[in-house]
């Protein structure tokens, strides 16, 4: 190989060295047996594991966070799905001005949507509750589940409904039979994405869980502010582990929802 | 009302009826996909759009109506600074990454044997929560952190050098965090160069770094503009990272916020939310109006 | 049922479908008869798609009316017409094998399981697909994909069978073998066939009749030799095959034939009406029916002639290909059968032709 061809290789590897660092880091520190965070560590072991898993603050969060993302599975990909089945029949003024609403929560800082829904769900009674909690992230999970059954619908010809159609099946039979099942992909790939966001939601989670919702995400930071020890490196690694997979899943899912 | 539309997904709107005349489908048609959308356009407006845009009123009607709140800005020398120090981090770390996003997206066309792996180092950090990511760069960056430490260890410094709470560590960690929103779609846009067109030029007797500047990166740049335009709107946005690397010296406008919401000073928390807001829309409304950007940004999305 | 029953009788009468002020099809009239293979031929944007997705009931006519069998379709929706469809492209469901494809249509009819296997194994067979039942559509190859679609559509033995250019996906070859193929079905199962396509000779080979479509209307509705052998306008002339075209002037009418001045000569054509005489006209001929008549040539046949000169010889293999020129400019082509034992005309060479009076139309 000559020199012209393998600067460019290099370059390209410290990129990608930089990319995967922090987090092959933060991999290895959590098996760390020093109580205080340095790296590279003395000596290896599962010592934050253990001090995670016996706390129950820790666990109580973890499983708050767990079902209140599960929550906004179901309550996203429902609504989600249901509306991007409708606005792809609106008509085209009234199309717009839904996708620009659903689609927002992508565009607006997130600070913003925060302070707004904080300033709202006080005066909900709202904050400080699971379901406070719910509904916010549903709202910003939304905008995933519809952008991913829109590019499945889109993605169908429309002569499949059609030859349903002249088969002989009535609208609701073509839907479920055809319509459905072909979107299947994307309605998964969307209720992932709809659990990833909410289980790592954390700047909404600062203004409206108070004291009485405290999410995985918002008990790290609130940890962070006090101490850097490795429970966090323990708990992040866990948490990297769970996203890669699910996300993978729904990337394996996209790719042969395109295929 | 577009005809191409309603042909496409007659199928749910069918009414049911035979003694009359009328075309079959025309009974239901505008009802039925309201019906399905209205739920969540419901549910969105009760618990997100009037939420944010009541917040967002206080800048103008707290106490009464009143444009004060704005009218003040201009001279407000801690907004200046704090709005200056977020347009310049977004502007530096928009540049670093695309600096170090380019040749990525590249690597990512062009060396389809590594494509795999490439796509999957891109994507972890991608997946990985931004808190977690920001927490790796605490370690990274710390006085006993791994740059440090190695530093020491090679000499090359004799006391742990600063970098954590500083400018530098937001601007390292963004980097990180954003590089995959620009990677993505200038590797989208690269993709779609028809390979023969770097072939013809080479055909033609332009050296590879001739082909690459003149076809191959004019090409491209549609994917460029869309990676700049997402990665400098979320900078602009961004919070956890400042606020957990950076410090509490040069604060940028979310954190800004975060503190006047703190305080309960809503008018000006409102004020400077509007503000964000206008910034990032401007830009996306200037970034639209550049030829296929739209598109290319839409295709990266999916 | 009796062979004559099997199939539907369809009667358009001026349909209509506009699209804010464009019509896409203005006002078709037309009655396919029970068990007929009809081909809608037309260019894009002629309108025969637009009328076929009106029959099949994806599109609501702004005007006019389609019965079936005598009753009037229009309200009812596609899922109640009992019309058989094959898509352009076929539109196989992707999530389903080829069996359950074609058992979509029974499915939905409430046929049993049993029953309904035992059809889709007997439909199989007759496309010649018996072990492809459980493949899915991208399994099947383009042809493979296409018998499965047609299947699917007769399997639950409408009376109707509309087809949108089914085979403008396939490349010749496997055209040429399935064109063969539908024809054999249509003897076989006895109902009508509505055929939309763009591709002449597709219509030419498989149509009892061809409706000639152009800028939303009917053009000239008829069977294939009559089409090709007496086109009514210069549009279905052009269109159906390949046409000369000679502007002429009449000067007089003998039953019914016309006589007129073309290139300085007299020649005869046939005629359906009596144009006044000095009146401008054009005429049409087939270029395969003309012949050089300057060597050995003798027709029974009433003919007409033309002196030409040669302006462009192509050989192509089964035939050759001149352009001639006449003397007052006209371009003429002429195609012969290919013959070592035929000289072949040079470059610049003047001669004379000459074809016969049944093959020259006033249009």
């Amino acid at each position: 190989m000559t020199v012209a061809r393998a600067l460019p290789a290099m370059l390209v590897g410290l990129i990608l060295l930089f990319l995967a660092l922090p987090i092959v880091v933060v991999m290895v520190v959590s098996f760390s047996s020093a109580t205080y965070l340095t790296f590279p560590p003395p000596a290896f072991g599962l010592r934050w594991y253990s001090v995670y898993f016996g706390s129950d603050d820790w666990l109580r969060s973890t499983w708050l966070s767990l079902w209140v993302a599960a929550a906004v599975v179901v309550l996203a990909t429902l609504l989600g799905t249901l509306a991007a089945l409708g606005i792809a029949r609106l008509p085209k003024a009234l199309r717009v001005l839904a996708s620009a609403l659903i689609l927002s929560p992508l565009i607006v800082p997130v600070i913003v949507v925060a302070i707004g829904i904080y300033y709202a769900f006080a005066r909900y009674g709202l904050v400080g509750t699971p379901a406070g909690l719910i509904f916010a992230h549903t709202c910003l999970a939304v905008p995933f589940v519809v952008t991913s059954v829109n590019a499945s619908l889109a993605g169908i010809d429309p002569r499949l409904e059609q030859a349903a159609l002249s088969l002989g099946a009535t609208p609701i039979g073509a839907f479920f039979q055809i319509t459905l099942p072909l979107i299947r992909p994307g309605v998964l790939v969307g209720a992932l994405f709809a659990f990833i966001t909410s289980f790592d939601e954390l700047v909404v989670a600062l203004f409206i869980s108070g004291s009485g919702a405290v999410t995985l995400p918002r008990r790290m930071w609130d940890d962070l502010l006090y101490q850097i020890e490795p429970t966090i490196a323990a708990v992040s690694t866990l948490t990297i582990v769970l996203t890669v997979v699910l996300m993978g899943c729904a990337h394996l899912l996209g790719k042969r929802a395109a295929a | 009302m577009s005809e191409g539309v309603e042909i496409r997904f007659e199928g749910l709107a069918a009414g049911r009826q035979s003694g009359v005349r009328l075309p079959w489908r025309l009974s239901w048609r505008p009802v039925m996909p309201l019906l399905l959308a209205a739920p969540l356009l419901l549910f969105m407006l009760v618990f997100y759009a009037l939420p944010v845009l009541s917040m967002l009123m206080r800048s103008v009607n707290d106490p009464s109506w009143t444009l004060s709140h704005y009218a003040s800005l201009p001279g407000d020398t801690v907004f200046l600074k704090v709005f200056s120090n977020t347009l310049y981090t977004s502007l530096t770390v928009t540049a670093g990454a695309l600096l170090l996003g380019y040749p990525v997206a590249l690597s990512l066309v062009r060396a389809p044997r590594y494509a795999p792996l490439i796509l999957f180092l891109v994507l972890l950090p991608f997946w990985t929560s931004v808190l977690v990511r920001s927490y790796a760069w605490m370690v990274l960056l710390g006085r006993h952190g791994l740059i440090n430490e190695a530093l020491l260890a090679a000499g090359m410094i004799d006391r742990p050098l600063r970098i954590l709470n500083t400018p530098l560590a937001t601007q390292i960690a963004m980097v990180h965090i954003l590089l995959p929103y620009m990677v993505l779609p200038i590797a989208n846009a690269l993709r779609q160069i028809d390979p023969s067109l770097a072939r013809a030029a080479s055909g033609l007797g332009a050296t590879p770094w001739a082909t690459f500047r003149q076809i191959t990166l004019p090409l491209s740049m549609p994917g460029v503009a869309a990676g700049v335009l997402l990665v400098f709107v979320l900078a602009l946005g961004f919070y956890i990272t400042p606020a957990m690397v950076g410090g509490t010296r040069e604060i940028t406008l979310s954190m800004l916020i975060a503190q006047q919401v703190d305080q309960l000073n809503w008018a000006y928390a409102a004020t400077l939310s509007v503000l964000l807001l206008a910034t990032a829309l401007a830009i996306i409304a200037v970034f639209y109006r550049l030829p296929g950007v739209g598109h290319t940004l839409r295709a990266s999305a999916r | 049922m009796t062979g004559a029953g099997r199939g539907a009788s369809v009667s358009l009468s001026n349909l209509e479908r506009r699209y804010d002020r464009v019509a896409a099809v203005a006002g078709v009239s037309l009655d396919i008869l029970s068990g007929e293979f009809l081909t809608l031929l037309g260019p894009s944007g002629s309108g025969k798609s637009t009328t076929l997705m009106m029959i099949a009931g994806f599109e609501t006519p702004t005007g006019g009316d389609i019965a079936i069998d005598g009753k009037s379709v229009v309200a009812m929706p596609p899922y109640r017409r009992n019309i058989g469809m094959v898509f352009q492209n076929y539109a196989l469901f992707p999530h389903l094998t080829a069996a359950d494809n074609i058992g979509f249509p029974l499915k939905q009819r409430g046929v049993g399981k049993a029953e309904r296997e035992k059809l889709v194994r007997e439909a199989l067979a007759l496309m010649q697909l018996p072990d492809h039942g459980e493949r899915y559509p991208r399994q099947l190859s383009g042809g493979q994909q296409q018998r499965v679609a047609l299947a699917r559509a007769i399997v639950f033995k409408p009376r109707l069978l509309l087809m949108d250019e089914p085979l403008g996906a396939l490349d010749k070859q496997l055209r040429e073998n399935l064109q063969l193929e539908m024809r054999r079905l249509h003897a076989e199962l006895g109902i009508t066939f509505i055929y939309v396509t763009h591709d002449q000779e597709e219509a030419l080979t498989m149509s009892d009749r061809i409706a000639v479509m152009n800028g939303g209307l009917v053009a000239q509705v008829g069977r294939p030799e009559d089409l090709y052998d007496r086109p009514g306008s210069r549009f279905v002339a052009s269109f159906l095959g390949e046409s000369n075209f000679l502007p002429a002037i009449v000067r007089g009418v003998e039953d019914d034939i016309v006589v007129a001045e073309c290139e300085g000569s007299i020649v005869r054509a046939l005629c359906p009406g009596r144009p006044a005489t000095g009146e401008k006209v054009m005429l049409t001929t087939r270029p395969e029916r003309i012949r050089f008549a300057d060597g050995a040539f003798a027709s029974t046949a009433p003919q007409n002639r033309l002196s030409v000169t040669v302006t462009e010889a192509v050989f192509a293999g089964e035939r050759c290909r001149y352009m001639l020129q006449a003397r007052d400019g006209t371009a003429m082509v002429l195609k012969e059968p290919s013959s070592a034992a035929i000289r072949r005309r040079a470059v610049g060479e003047r001669t004379e032709i000459a074809w016969s009076v049944a093959d020259t139309i006033l249009v």
